[in-house]
């Protein structure tokens, strides 16, 4: 692996993300009137946010039993409204117990 | 004294922004470790492995980048795949920009654009009112240490957590997306039913033979303005300053 490949690489990398972020924040100052485009704007964090954690979120444990479970909690938790933190550390600790139930009856 | 209420009040802000990048910190801690493993893993350098880090910060483009360069991809594979990873990022800061405070200046911009993420983008966009440049850099700020430290520590010392913990602490970062998305979808029911038809068609996506050819960066952002397209015309926002924008 030589250095100059690794930074290289890491440039162009670096550099892509950098003005993917930086344009559009840089470009529209003003704030946009057409209430479409507002209503679009306004919805679009939680769209990309369902889209990012479904279907992902079940594959992102060891197992998908283990991460159903620990989707199951998470989403108690969240409509029981409580912190960021603590959903996601209670989702944690659910997959953690589910493994280790899955490991003692050998499912896993 | 007007000076110094003022000085107090950006204070104010930054310090806020530090802690509610705290959670957002624990949860690259742990991402960043794993990706610390892996390039080290891979065989690459763990000072290579930090430096990608601390001039990308982004999980799953700087894991695909990672690997192309690990496995002799070509210099414009990596660029085309990096930038359809994080197209999203594009989307959200367009989103972003209407809501940070009119005032802050060009070069603020271009400084604090670097810390978009889906992590720190999500919680400065349930922030009341306008995002100011000294919360927005407080928001930053921590999760860029943790993202930082994470890496080191995951390049350096990989057998420092156990497996099980390890593999548990994965889900951490989707349940924080699921802490944001899913009360305000209780409260609004527009807010939930984009929620559900971005996540349905992400399933479609992801399970339907044929489709789920097509690469993840781009199924995140056709379900995003697929599903918002759907809310702002079948529920378009309420307009707080009058009606001057009636169609």
């Amino acid at each position: 692996m030589s250095v100059e490949r690794i930074l290289i690489g890491t440039l162009i990398m670096a550099g892509v993300t950098y003005l993917v972020r930086m344009l559009p924040l840089a470009i529209f100052k003003k704030k946009i009137t057409n209430r479409f485009v507002r209503s679009f704007l306004a919805y679009v964090p939680y769209a990309v946010l369902a889209a990012m954690t479904l279907p992902e979120i079940l594959y992102s444990t060891g197992s998908v039993y283990s991460a159903g479970f620990g989707l199951l909690v998470a989403l108690v938790l969240a409509y029981h409204n409580r912190g960021l933190l603590t959903v996601a550390l209670g989702s944690s600790a659910a997959v953690f117990a589910a493994e280790w139930l899955l490991r003692a009856f050998q499912l896993m | 004294m007007r000076d110094k209420h003022h000085y107090d009040k950006k204070a104010a802000a930054f310090r806020k922004g530090l802690k509610d990048g705290v959670p957002i910190c624990l949860g690259y801690l742990s991402v960043s470790f794993a990706f610390g493993m892996m390039a080290t893993q891979g065989g690459m350098p763990a000072w290579a492995a930090l430096v990608i880090s601390m001039s990308n910060m982004t999980s799953a483009g700087q894991v695909a980048g990672t690997n192309l360069i690990l496995s002799g991809g070509l210099y414009l594979e990596l660029a085309v795949t990096t930038f359809v990873i994080n197209i999203r990022y594009m989307l959200m800061s367009l989103s972003l920009s209407q809501k940070v405070d009119e005032s802050m200046t060009t070069l603020q911009r271009w400084v604090l654009s670097f810390g978009v993420t889906d992590e720190i983008f999500a919680v400065a966009m349930q922030q009341e009112g306008a995002v100011t440049a000294e919360y927005f850099s407080g928001l930053v700020l921590t999760p860029y240490l943790g993202w930082s430290l994470g890496t080191l520590l995951g390049a350096t010392a990989t057998n420092l957590l156990p497996a099980g913990v390890r593999t548990a602490l994965g889900i951490a970062i989707y349940g924080m997306f699921l802490a944001i998305i899913i009360p305000p979808a209780r409260k609004a029911a527009p807010v939930a039913k984009v929620v559900l038809f971005a996540a349905l068609l992400s399933c479609l996506f992801r399970w339907v033979p044929g489709l789920n050819r097509i690469s993840g960066g781009w199924v995140i952002i056709l379900c995003a303005v697929a599903a918002s397209a759907y809310g702002a015309l079948c529920y378009p926002i309420q307009e707080t300053e009058g009606a001057a924008n009636e169609c």
